[in-house]
């Protein structure tokens, strides 16, 4: 009895030192929703985060100019509901049919308020878990043997309230504005203070520092009444036509670029922003000069004491002084409440905003810790989308899955299929999936062979970076073989500085269907599971190691994978290949005479016609394929009459020949000489 | 088969190689112009030269000029180099000064002029190769006008040597310069003689020859001794080219019987290498002058079809019937030896003749294929669809379907359009899908045979457009068919797609299965097949369950299967206090079933024991089964599943009442359990033709009764046709088939389905390319200029491949891109839709 107390004192000191969850997320914008639906869904013990009131606090100050710029379709034609998620930016996935974005916003390019509406709904509607006006202040780890991870994930809020957890699920998004400093960046007005009312501008010369959708949508609303804007940073403008990257500038605020290129005063400068210098003069106008003619010299002397670019080139491009600098430099992921302990460092080189994750999404110091959202985006950047909503809904499902997988021992969704119905499979999926279609490249369809290729196990979404651990992330098993499908642009397609327009851009026959350029379905056909090594030594630019075959579905303006020889006949001929069967459908009759006359049957008559479910076929139909030479009608046959030997099996070699191949005469002596 | 060919391509290859190296000289091109005296200073002893003078300052004769010009590579092969001179002007020799003797070319052997060849004799390379070596083997090939001539040359010859007599329409002629090129190669071993006399060719043959094509004998006269018959002739069956001339000599050069003592599989002789069959002739020790006579009479009538050889069986152990007494060897890999019986020699020579016609189809189109690769991918047929189905529903895409009897089922209206018809019926499909748009053609078919048939709604769900709808439904696969009942399970179709098919089940699925039957009146009417009245236009066999109160859990049993067997089955269930009544008057006691055949032949009484499901389900499967079936396309699965071998019976028409009882009285005897007997219905399923065409060679007399095993083996045996088709003479036919008495007829291909057709190889492809930076893909690498007619030196030859790639790259993609977007596919279309 006293071990009995002893035990439950323990239990209620621990409940009262510690909330005990055993996913914790932090942050209820659009990532934290998704995966707190997905642990819902999945009757899971966790908690959200949040430190504002509401949902998508992000959202309720950002962008400033209130213009989402993630399209919102609401017509496509199609009433496939997968599908029109491929152009709708703005929905989290859910069963919930409310809960589609067009449902709050008409626009196009939708309101920033409509979003943080949808996510309130979103919260409500779907009860999740969250508490708000939580500010997780601290993160460190307390270290358990029997923890799932090895350790717990002990989180402080504002109060010095403590919630212990044995997953952490990372979407705090990217919200610490970047900032340069340079001797006279206090002149400078940042992007989340400035003023967004065009008023406060007019007459105004105004220099923007950065180049990315916020510097452009900052520009675009003050343009009709400024002087001139200039623009400046490091690296060139990147269009997002051009690259196929959406985090690149959209056309949707490219007015700038237009003003500039037409001569109407507003430019593009490049240069290192570490470089510059700002001095203020007496009229209070901004100047811009260079940081090393201020080496040995206090700013505060006063702007006639230091030396500006012009006063040495007198026609320096920047010799015009400037009213207001604005700072629209984007945003980073805020690592300091995260103890030294879990280890969540900085990318390198252009991904140093976001923390370290492997492609399995978890970090690299930390096992259990899992960072999604916006955050998660060094997986993809500036490839694919899985630093947007209608990116990352698909990757926080893909780690939803991977958790389940490893703490609950619930293997990756999938569903069997015989053989026959493996071209379909992929037709179908190549043509309403979303995930696949927007993680181009970074999510893939998996395709397991049974034993003997008379079966396969379908797995949609899986992250390709981790292919090689398939069978330990999926708990599903890779004896037999197995295809990868994913989309792709075409290798040398996409970059800033290419022309994207040039004439013949596009392939129209499936045997080019390699030299594809706009986004189509590739399938990758490995005899085994790729090693981790082969995994790391795969060529540049591909996303996956050489594959024992290849197949491009040629790209389609459509977007429409349907047509019977352009894409499904050559991705038929590739998976027969591959399997080294036929698996071509036969009506009934013809698999009646295979019976008869063959030992083994094509997998159609022996999935189908044997197991009582023979495709009959309508007189029309069978009246066509025997048009097409494709079968034998023996209705009118004279049966005493002796005919040519050619026709006796009329199936094989009768598919083969009645094709109108003209009988060319042989091949000269001269010409086989001459090899 | 094509590596046989390959190899006897290059050995023919590598024999001109041999004849002409010795002499060869390097460069295969016209040699530079020498001055006259240049000219006859180089000429070597016994080497030959094609000469021809032109002034410095050419009048022209261009045409002529190509010809010889192209003409020099080919008879460089043979040691003939060919010069151009050039005259100087002031030349007035005997071959540069006369005006005349510029319009002929000269051929030397060493500095002796063999002939001068006006130039429109030199018409062509054919004609010029043809006339060159036919003046330069002058001695070898015999040149005869008369018959007189020819029976002269064939005397002197006899016992000596062969002749090979060819007869061409025209000399200068393609075929003139194969015989030519052999003789060159030949000429040594046999006597060439050659005629354009089409008077001789008649005289020579017996039939009536076409004289406008070439024709080649060979004269059998080495073996033949006796003076006054002329030797005996094989005539080469194929066009005349250096291949097929070449192909023939050696065949004629083979024994004439190969002896064997080692396993006939293991045996490889030149007519297998060449693609030709071989027959063995099977000899015993008491028989094998016979045999041999037999052996060598075969041979002469087989000669350049096919090899025969004598297998001596106490050398060889055979594991054949002891009856069997030749057997046939097919060049084709992996195919077996197969064993006959023969009565005549007639016999084998007519077997080896189809044989040769099946191969000859075969090897042309394999030639074809070949071709085809040879060719640019675009000719090649791996895009040209090869699915009867999708090729059939594909051309029917433009007629519309009767749709409007089928509503339309959308994620909106789905479950309320459930709620309203007592039962729905409902095809899930994807309307890109060929085998789902050949199943709502059959569904169409339905609607209009069950239009106004109360309480049934047919509908259709495009998964297409709604995929939550379908996978809520758990339809993973297309096309499903389920039967949606108010408060019910949903019933999902597992039977053949057609109309028929459809329509029974929908039908039959109007009634609970198993339907509960209330009195005796209403189950006798039952088995008579008149109650309930929805199902009395159906022909279906009936099955009652009987079931006294005692015996529930039989009755479950029974529930259970009747919920599976839903929708295929006509069942009932009785089990009223007057069930042992019932029971009795079929002379069974409950739990019983009884079986009501469609046909009306009575009711049959089963006793239950206390089976599971499965064993419930697989007796009432069995029971449902004929004991003399007609087998169509629909039932034959259900009687393939029982593992067991065919005895069918082919008929044109309905079966004798005779032939029908005797299989019926065969089929309920003792050994029902080891085989199907059944029948077909010729005129019901035509394709029937197909089976026996592939048994067979042609289609034997009807009605023929066959034994096929068709799961171990595939061995197809004949009854023999004479026998009259009773009990007791297929008893006795099976015994002795068991005993492995018989020889099968045929044996069923053990072939794989392979894919048919090789696939687009995008990895290779992407291999080759050499990926340029910010440029588009590079493309194939150009044609090879190899083989094209430029000539001269090398660097001249370079030239046009560089301009090639120059132009590849100022237009990139040429020809490999449509503009985007494309508005018109262009030849693609043209091409596929060819036939119609």
């Amino acid at each position: 009895l006293g071990l009995a107390l002893y035990a439950g004192s323990l239990c209620a000191v621990s409940g009262a030192a510690f909330l005990y969850h055993d996913y914790c997320v932090i942050g209820a914008g659009p990532a934290g929703l998704q995966a707190a639906y997905f642990l819902q869904r999945a009757g899971r013990d966790y908690i959200v985060f949040e430190r504002s009131h509401a949902p998508g606090s992000f959202f309720a100050l950002y962008p400033r100019h209130r213009k989402l710029i993630s399209i919102n379709k609401q017509y496509t034609g199609k009433s496939n509901s997968e599908f029109n998620l491929r152009h709708d930016w703005n929905s989290l996935l859910s069963h919930d049919r409310r809960l589609l974005f067009r449902r709050y916003s008409r626009d196009f390019f939708p309101n920033a308020d409509a979003m943080v509406r949808y996510l309130e709904d979103f919260a409500s509607l779907l009860k999740l878990q969250v508490q708000y006006n939580t500010a997780i202040i601290h993160v460190t780890l307390e270290k358990n043997e029997q923890a799932w991870n090895g350790h717990y994930f002990i989180l402080t809020d504002q109060d010095r309230k403590n919630y212990k957890c044995s997953c952490l699920l990372v979407a705090a998004g990217t919200w610490v504005p970047n900032v340069v400093n340079f001797p006279g960046s206090e002149y400078v007005e940042g992007y989340e203070t400035v003023s967004i009312n065009p008023e406060d501008f007019a007459g105004q010369t105004v220099l923007i520092l950065g180049r990315g959708n916020s510097a452009f949508e900052t520009a675009e609303n003050i343009l009709g009444v400024t002087n001139f804007i200039h623009m400046v940073s490091r690296s060139r403008v990147r269009l997002s036509w051009a690259t196929h990257y959406v985090g690149d500038l959209r056309a949707i605020n490219n007015g700038l670029l237009d003003t500039y290129q037409l001569k109407s005063l507003d430019g593009l400068l490049e240069g290192d922003l570490e470089d510059l210098a700002i001095v203020k003069d007496k009229k209070g106008k901004l100047h811009i000069t260079l940081r090393f003619y201020l080496e040995n010299r206090n700013i505060s002397a006063g702007i006639d004491s230091i030396t500006l670019p012009q006063d040495e080139l007198d026609n320096f491009a920047t010799r015009a002084p400037y009213d207001r600098v604005i700072r629209c430099l984007g945003w980073k992921f805020d690592f300091s409440i995260y103890n030294r302990s879990l280890r969540m460092m900085p990318g390198k080189g252009n991904i140093k905003k976001y923390p370290q994750i492997k492609p399995s999404y978890e970090s690299r110091g930390t096992r259990g810790l899992f960072v999604l959202g916006t955050a998660s985006h060094s997986v993809d950047f500036r490839k694919s989308a899985g630093g947007f909503i209608h990116g990352f809904r698909y990757t926080t499902r893909a780690v939803h899955r991977l958790l389940e997988n490893r703490h609950h021992g619930v293997p990756w969704p999938s569903t069997v299929y015989p053989i026959t119905q493996l071209t379909n499979s992929i037709i179908k999926r190549v043509n309403e999936a979303s995930g696949l279609y927007q993680m181009f490249s970074v999510l893939a369809d998996i395709i397991l062979l049974r034993e003997n290729a008379t079966a396969f196990e379908y797995l949609e979404e899986y992250p390709t970076g981790i292919l090689a651990e398939l069978e330990m992330q999926t708990g599903r098993k890779a004896q037999s073989g197995l295809f990868v499908i994913i989309m792709e642009y075409g290798r040398n397609f996409s970059g800033a500085d290419k022309d994207v327009f040039y004439y013949n851009r596009a392939v129209g026959e499936a045997q080019h269907a390699w030299q594809s350029n706009f986004l189509h379905p590739v399938i990758y056909y490995y005899k085994r599971l790729p090693t981790e090594r082969e995994m790391r030594l795969r060529p540049p630019d591909w996303p996956l190691p050489r594959p024992d075959a290849i197949h491009h579905i040629v790209e389609d303006f459509l977007t429409d994978w349907t047509a019977p020889n352009a894409h499904i006949l050559p991705l038929r001929r590739f998976l027969e290949n591959c399997l080294g069967t036929d698996l071509r459908n036969f009506f009934a009759e013809s698999c009646f005479l295979f019976a008869f006359t063959r030992q083994k049957l094509p997998p159609s008559c022996q999935q189908g016609y044997m197991t009582m479910q023979g495709l009959v076929g309508s007189q029309e139909l069978r009246q066509h394929a025997v048009q097409a030479g494709l079968l034998q009608d023996y209705t009118h046959t004279d049966f005493l009459g002796d005919r040519p030997p050619d026709s006796h099996d009329g199936s094989q070699e009768q598919l083969m020949r009645d094709q109108g191949i003209p009988v060319r005469p042989l091949q000269h002596l001269v010409n086989a000489k001459d090899e | 088969m094509s590596a046989q060919k390959d190899r006897w391509v290059s050995s023919l290859v590598f024999l001109l190689f041999c004849a002409c190296s010795i002499p060869r000289s390097g460069s295969a091109s016209l040699q530079q112009e020498p001055s006259p005296q240049h000219y006859f200073s180089a000429l070597e002893a016994g080497k030959a030269s094609l000469a021809f003078f032109t002034p410095t300052v050419s009048p022209g004769s261009h045409l002529f000029l190509e010809q010889i010009e192209s003409s020099a590579e080919a008879l460089q092969d043979y040691g003939i180099s060919v010069v151009k001179v050039n005259c100087p002007k002031e030349d007035v020799s005997r071959y540069c000064g006369k005006e005349n003797a510029l319009r002929k070319a000269f051929l030397f052997r060493g500095h002796k002029l063999i002939r001068e060849f006006p130039t429109d004799a030199l018409f062509d390379l054919d004609s010029i190769v043809a006339n060159v070596l036919f003046a330069l083997l002058f001695n070898e090939v015999k040149y005869v006008e008369t018959l007189a001539d020819l029976e002269n040359i064939e005397n002197v010859l006899k016992g000596k040597s062969n002749m090979v007599f060819a007869y061409v329409p025209a000399t200068g002629t393609a075929e003139h310069r194969a015989v030519m090129e052999a003789a060159f190669v030949y000429g040594t071993i046999h006597q060439f003689v050659l005629t354009t006399e089409a008077a001789l060719l008649k005289a020579t043959s017996l039939d009536d020859p076409d004289v406008s094509s070439a024709w080649l004998l060979f004269c059998h006269c080495q073996q033949a001794t006796e003076p006054g018959q002329p030797c005996r002739r094989t005539a080469l069956a194929q066009p005349l080219t250096l291949l097929n001339i070449h192909r023939h000599l050696k065949l004629m050069g083979a024994p004439l019987v190969t002896e064997v003592v080692e396993d006939p599989e293991k045996i490889s002789t030149v007519h297998l290498q060449l693609g030709l069959p071989l027959v063995f002739i099977l000899s015993q020790k008491e028989t094998y002058e016979a045999d041999r006579r037999t052996a060598e009479f075969v041979a002469w009538q087989l000669l350049g079809k096919a090899g025969v050889a004598l297998l001596s069986r106490d050398l060889v152990h055979l594991n054949v019937l002891h009856r069997s007494n030749v057997a046939l060897k097919t060049p084709h890999e992996g195919m077996p030896i197969q064993y006959l019986v023969l009565e005549d020699t007639d016999e084998v020579i007519t077997l080896v003749e189809n044989k040769n016609k099946v191969k000859q189809i075969q090897e042309d189109e394999q030639e074809e294929e070949e071709e085809e690769d040879e060719d640019e991918k675009e000719n090649n047929n791996q895009d040209i669809q090869d699915d009867q189905v999708v090729e059939a529903v594909a051309r029917d895409k433009k007629r519309e379907l009767p749709l409007e009897q089928i509503l339309v089922l959308t994620e909106e209206n789905f479950h309320s359009s459930l709620s309203e018809a007592a039962r729905t019926v409902v095809l899930f499909y994807a309307s890109w899908e060929a085998v789902s748009l050949a199943v709502l053609h059959s569904y169409c078919e339905v609607a209009a045979h069950l239009k106004g048939t109360p309480g049934v709604l047919l509908s259709r769900v495009n998964c297409w457009d709604w995929p939550g709808l379908c996978s809520q439904e758990n339809v993973t696969q297309f096309p499903t068919l389920r039967i949606y009942k108010e408060g019910q399970q949903s019933v999902t179709y597992g039977g053949m797609w057609g109309a028929e098919e459809l329509s029974s089940f929908i039908l039959l699925s109007q009634v609970s299965c198993p339907l509960k039957l209330a009195t005796m009146d209403e189950a006798e009417g039952y088995l008579r097949g008149e109650f309930p009245s929805e199902l009395s236009s159906q022909q279906h066999t009936s099955l009652l369950g009987v079931f006294s109160t005692a015996t529930s859990e039989a009755r479950e049993t029974f529930e259970e299967a009747g919920n599976i067997l839903s929708g295929h089955v006509r069942m009932g269930m009785y089990f009223e206090d007057d069930a042992l009544a019932l029971s009795q008057k079929y002379s069974v006691s409950p739990p019983a079933l009884l079986l009501a055949r469609s046909g009306g032949h009575g009711v049959e009484g089963i006793t239950l024991s206390k089976p599971s499901l499965q064993d419930m389900l697989q007796m009432i499967r069995y029971q449902l089964l004929d004991k003399f079936p007609e087998i169509t396309v629909p039932n034959l699965p259900q009687y393939l599943q029982l593992g067991k071998p065919f005895l069918i019976l082919f008929s044109a028409g309905d079966i004798s009442q005779v032939e029908s009882k005797e299989m019926l009285k065969l089929a309920k005897g003792k050994p029902q359990q080891e085989f199907v007997a059944c029948w077909l219905n010729l005129k019901k399923t035509p394709v029937g033709y197909g089976i026996l065409r592939t048994y067979f060679p042609t289609t034997p007399s009807l009605p023929v009764l066959l034994w096929v095993n068709l799961h171990a083996g595939g061995q197809v045996f004949k009854f023999p046709s004479e026998q009259s088709i009773t009990e007791m003479n297929i008893l006795s036919w099976l015994e002795r088939l068991q005993a492995g008495l018989e020889i099968p007829s045929s044996t069923l291909s053990e072939e794989d389905w392979k894919p048919p057709l090789p696939a687009y190889d995008f990895l290779q492809m992407m291999e080759h390319s050499v990926p340029h930076p910010g440029d588009t893909p590079a493309q194939h690498p150009p044609k090879s200029p190899g083989g094209d007619t430029a000539g001269g030196d090398t660097a001249s030859r370079e030239e046009p491949s560089q301009q090639s790639t120059a132009e590849e790259a100022a237009s990139p993609g040429r020809g490999l891109r449509g503009t985007a977007p494309r508005m018109a596919a262009r030849d693609k279309q043209g091409k596929r839709h060819s036939e119609l």
